[in-house]
């Protein structure tokens, strides 16, 4: 079972929009403080790469429910220009664009669940799941 | 023909006006209406009514002066542009209908009525529709202008210690002010101390970070020494989860902790008076 909720993301204010999206679905599912932190902070990673780097795409949440176990599931997509080598972009510190470099795997640590795929001159499709325990 | 038109809207105003209403709210999108209390919709909506009727007899000052405040009302009201459509569209039916019915115009002619009663409309639509948006963009730049004037500001608290205190969503434009500010205040107010309070910073990813960080290290070039204050628990849990090291601050959980601190670094304390 699945509800899905959207934000396109174009401009900054367009990632607030998606984290207070996250956060309150977040909440509705019953996470705690610290991962509703962690699941809008791992959203707001996201949501900013698609800015920075693929200029447009969509951030998605889903709400799971599988073998009644509850979960939240961040979807960010993109048609941007893709991410060559995934394993390089996995390593904290890489970046392309004089930043931390701790997104992608920030988000990975932040959340329990994470799977990229991406193909150069396709898009990038990242997906992120926290369950309730 | 335009002559009839004017004359019949004149002589069945109050008819008109409360057809026109009934149009208005019987619809689907009644939803709109039920969130605003009845008599602003009432009194806003004679509003309406009215410009169209001046809009109608003459288009000197005085309409424009109407339509420019009517637009102002409707935006701060949150009146939606569809609605106002709407009340534009639905003027023209109600209009109509009422020629018919009290067989002010024949039959065949009706669709004569019908264009030319459009014509005069459309440039009028066209005219509150543009002041509507042009009033929407003013509010939206006056509401930026606003949230900028808040945005970091640098308080000297006392000799050598100065706060900023950072409110709600931190994006480039105020990652830049902050910096600014920052280099700006400490050198006027001649800190040595500098407390950044984050409390108020809803979500700290590696952007936020990034700008701390750098913020920190051009306040240390100036010849200060930043502190990190109001880190909340699930703020440094994240903070760990992304790896992100703030072993280069000096962090604290509370600003009043944060503030004995900076006494500390500077020389001083707090003491109690004997009395
Ligand atoms: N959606 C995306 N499309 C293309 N490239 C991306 C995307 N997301 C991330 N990247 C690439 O991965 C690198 C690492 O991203 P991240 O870990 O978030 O660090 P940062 O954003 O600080 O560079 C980026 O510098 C960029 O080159
Ligand atoms: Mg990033």
């Amino acid at each position: 079972m699945e509800i899905q909720s959207c934000v396109s993301i174009l401009n900054e204010w367009d990632i607030v929009a998606a984290r207070q999206l996250g956060r309150n679905v977040a909440k509705e599912l019953g996470f705690g403080t610290v991962d509703q932190a962690r699941i809008t902070t791992a959203i707001s990673e996201l949501a900013r790469n698609i800015y920075l780097y693929a200029g447009e795409g969509q951030l998605c949440i889903d709400r799971l429910n599988e073998n009644g176990k509850a979960g939240l599931r961040i979807i960010a997509l993109d048609k941007g220009p893709g991410i060559p080598d995934i394993r390089k972009v996995m390593e904290d510190g890489f970046s392309t664009s004089g930043g931390l470099g701790a997104g992608l795997p920030g988000v990975r640590r932040l959340m329990d669940d994470f799977n990229i795929d991406s193909n150069p001159g396709e898009g990038t499709d990242i997906r992120a799941t926290k369950w309730l325990r | 023909m335009y002559n009839k038109i004017t004359a019949h809207i004149e002589d069945h105003r109050e008819e008109l006006e409360r057809a026109w209403k009934e149009r208005l709210t019987s619809d689907s999108d009644a939803r709109i209406i039920d969130i605003m209390p009845e008599h602003i919709f009432e009194s806003t909506s004679s509003e309406f009514f009215d410009i169209i009727l001046l809009n109608l007899k003459d288009k000197d000052r005085e309409y424009k002066e109407k339509l420019q405040s009517f637009s102002d009302k409707v935006v701060r009201l949150g009146w939606p542009v569809a609605l106002v459509v709407k009340g534009l569209r639905e003027f023209v039916h109600t209009v109509q209908e009422n020629l018919v019915q009290y067989g002010s115009i024949d039959k065949e002619r009706e669709g004569e009525y019908l264009e030319l009663l459009d014509k005069w409309m459309t440039p009028f639509s066209n005219e509150i529709i543009q002041t509507y948006a042009e009033t929407w963009e003013k509010t939206v730049s006056l509401q930026k202008m606003a949230l900028q004037e808040l945005s970091a500001p640098l308080i000297p608290v006392m000799e050598q210690i100065s706060v900023m205190p950072l409110v709600g969503t931190i994006d480039t434009e105020r990652a830049r002010l902050v910096m600014e500010n920052l280099l700006d205040g400490v050198v006027s107010h001649r800190s040595e101390v500098v407390l950044i309070d984050i409390t108020g910073v809803p979500v700290v990813d590696t952007m936020v970070a990034h700008h701390i960080i750098q913020a920190a290290e051009a306040v240390h070039l100036v010849g200060a020494k930043c502190m990190l204050v109001g880190i909340r628990p699930e703020i440094a849990q994240t903070i760990v989860n992304l790896g992100i090291d703030l072993d280069k601050f000096i962090t604290t959980s509370t600003m009043k902790k944060g503030v004995e601190l900076a006494l500390e670094m500077t020389g001083r304390k707090i003491v109690e008076l004997e009395g």
